[in-house]
């Protein structure tokens, strides 16, 4: 019974560690020969290697370093260079974006040029990590879906770093680099921009990003749950279904009335986890450029309720009752 | 499962109850529903710590009362230049209360030369005197926000010479010309927003300067520049101090649905709208004007004790919704003090400009 309860992998099957498939012309030699490392095989697999040193990764490495460090020395330096404080503060701790009243101008490096410099570094890294996911891919002969799904986070990364400040006219729209600070950032865009909680587009990625758990989780649990028929043969019974797979749909069929395949259910998986950034992304890029109070939006277009005016005992806008402040 | 790993499920056990336990105040908690239904308009309040609430809250005896008869104070004292129309023994009275309320261990000799009681010579009567106009400028034209309750010295005071919780200008980050110089006042582990990292000074524009708190849609047209995400932090950062100041939630004022929303907000954020007014009254009309006296006595009258009037600026200790709440959604509990001290009311010189109500 615990077999099917752990967490942890109960067998390890150590051989010959695979080299992989042979590269393209031109690309560097894999480096290192692979070793196992037990621990790791608790969790995943326990191979590690060959390595691949690709200019693009080096690439990609090097420039989100550079990011990751003025990120730190600038957090370092709001603490006065006090270690102790940086590790305790370091959650609260940010690079800031610069102010508004610089708009899309470079900024002083001291009031926001560095967020640019640091912000440009990390697009770089990320943007050539993705460029390495597509062209691995290829190498090995795979289709490029997991490069697709990274290019989707990229998707809402790019929105809220760069494409909506672009559209704002401002920098300082974007997030700061920081645990808590961003966090804040996140609560106070929803409270500027009317209450993100009325925005379509969020409500579609919060399903989607729901959606996905779910599927995952009832996903996993089947092939789990059918490992002594050898459900995690997934390859061979989408083709050819045994037991495992006849048992799994039979189970769905009869608890909720339909059943995904062995093959379709990855699809609805894969669509369900892209589809949360792309529709987030849209949300965020609507969000001041077009919507400007989205509790507002969806009071126009009855997508939220209203409530008796009385249930309130409200009182009109002191503003508009003081003398000379009327609007 | 090894003992490595036993050992190590044991340590993130013990450090996880660790910061569970002094993080959260345990359940259960009684939740009161304020208002409409389905909205979570409702104040959570922890019945294990009401007793301590209630004994922080007990009003000091009230001093017997004494028949308006009798000469007035002004006739019979030199130097009475804002309670010269109460009789001298009302005068007595109210002189024995501030003691109590204000300077309790140290006397009357805090602001009184004792050989020449009518002498100013002692900075702190001259603050007395000017905090006597504060308070009943608030009563006479703040009853928006203290309706019929008022204050008295107490409300603030609580027996300290120096109110407990205070403010002064913080606009600089610890290296302002550094790398972060330009991270926006905020980014710290800050007690005066709840330790966010939110804009750790929010009472300089809000409580000092005017600076518009409405960021959302729509906003009065006075501002220059539409208000963006930055202008929403330091926003939330003063209902930060609002909310940990009174011991409420954001529901206490508004329905979380609409901040900006009037149609949909209950009356008490009508009594804070005037609140944040009355407070900017206070610091500059009657708080900041006194900043000489306490520049020239940063760290209060020489007999002590020693405790610091003023900031890194040199303005002077200023007041923002804790220095009367103290952690209550009214102060004391909304018990009026004023109602047994009307001698306080009798204060008719103000000497201040009229009061900003927008």
């Amino acid at each position: 019974m615990a077999e099917y309860q752990n967490i942890f992998t109960r067998i390890q099957v150590v051989g010959p560690a695979y080299p992989g498939v042979p590269l393209p012309k031109g690309d560097n030699p894999r480096k290192y020969t692979p070793g196992h490392w037990h621990l790791l095989g608790r969790l995943g697999d326990a191979q590690i290697g060959p390595v691949y040193l690709g200019w693009l990764g080096l690439l990609s490495i090097f420039t989100g370093f550079l990011a990751f460090e003025i990120i730190g020395l600038v957090m370092l330096d709001s603490v006065n260079w006090d270690i102790r404080q940086f590790v305790r503060q370091l959650f609260w701790l940010a690079l800031e974006p610069p102010p508004p009243k610089y708009g899309l101008r470079f900024p002083p490096l001291n009031e926001g040029g560095w967020w640019i410099i640091a912000g440009f570094l990390l697009s770089v890294s990320v943007v050539l990590w993705w460029l390495r996911t597509y062209r691995r891919a290829r190498a090995l002969g795979m289709g490029t879906h997991v490069a697709w799904a990274f290019a989707a986070a990229l998707w809402l990364y790019f929105v809220c770093g760069f494409f909506r400040p672009l559209l704002m006219g401002s920098w300082s729209e974007a997030v700061p680099f920081g645990i808590f600070p961003h966090l804040d950032w996140t609560a106070a865009l929803s409270i500027r921009y009317g209450n993100l909680f009325y925005n379509p587009f969020h409500a579609l990625s919060i399903v989607f990003l729901y959606g996905a758990t779910l599927l995952f989780a009832m996903h996993g649990a089947t092939i789990l749950a059918l490992g002594r028929f050898g459900g995690e043969r997934e390859i061979e019974l989408a083709v050819d279904r045994g037991t495992a797979a006849e048992r799994g749909g039979l189970f769905w069929r009869w608890t909720m009335g339909f059943n995904a395949s062995f093959e379709s259910i990855h699809r609805w998986a894969w669509w369900f986890a892209v589809l949360c950034p792309l529709t987030g992304g849209i949300g965020i890029l609507l969000t001041g450029t077009v919507v400007d109070n989205w509790h507002q939006w969806a009071m126009q277009h009855a997508f939220a309720p209203s409530y008796p005016p009385e249930s309130w005992n409200a009182l009109p806008d002191p503003l508009t009752l003081a003398p000379g402040g009327a609007r | 499962m090894s003992y490595a790993v036993k050992a190590a499920a044991a340590v993130a056990a013990a450090l996880g109850s660790f910061a569970l336990l002094f993080t959260f105040e345990r359940p259960p908690v009684d939740t009161v529903q304020t208002g409409y239904r389905g909205l979570g308009i409702e104040q959570v309040y922890n019945p294990r710590t009401e007793a301590a609430t209630l004994a922080a809250n007990q009003l000091p005896e009230v001093i017997a009362r004494v028949p308006a008869v009798g000469p007035r104070a002004g006739q019979v004292y030199q130097n009475v230049q804002v309670l010269g129309d109460i009789t001298v023994a009302q005068f007595a009275r109210t002189m024995a209360a501030l003691t109590q309320w204000v300077s309790p261990e140290q006397g009357c000799n805090y602001c009184h030369n004792p050989n020449n009681m009518a002498s100013d010579e002692i900075y702190t009567k001259v603050v007395a005197r000017r905090m006597l106009q504060m308070t009943a400028r608030i009563n006479a034209e703040w009853k928006s926000h203290v309706q019929e309750t008022g204050v008295t010295c107490y409300t603030c005071h609580r027996g300290n010479p120096v109110p407990a919780y205070s403010w002064y200008n913080n606009d600089r980050p610890p290296r302002a010309a550094g790398l972060a110089a330009g991270q926006a006042g905020q980014n710290l582990a800050a007690p005066t927003v709840g330790y966010a990292s939110l804009p750790n000074d929010p009472f300089t524009p809000y409580l000092e300067q005017a600076s518009l708190i409405r960021v959302q849609t729509p906003a009065p047209r006075v501002m220059p520049v539409k208000p963006g995400i930055k202008d929403a932090e330091w926003t939330y950062g003063l209902m930060m101090h609002m909310s940990t100041s009174l011991g409420v939630n954001c529901t206490y004022c508004h329905n979380s649905r609409a901040w900006y929303s009037w149609e949909e907000s209950p009356p008490t954020r009508t009594n804070a709208w005037h609140g944040i007014r009355m407070v900017r009254d206070v610091n500059n009309n009657f708080i900041t004007p006194l900043q000489p006296v306490w520049a020239a006595n940063p760290n209060g009258p020489p007999t002590g004790p020693a405790q610091s009037r003023v900031g890194i600026h040199g303005d002077p200790l200023k007041v923002n919704c804790g220095t009367c709440h103290q952690g209550n959604y009214k102060p004391l509990l909304g018990q009026s003090m004023l109602r047994d001290y009307p001698e306080l009311n009798a204060v008719t010189k103000i000497d201040a400009p009229e009061p900003i109500r927008q």
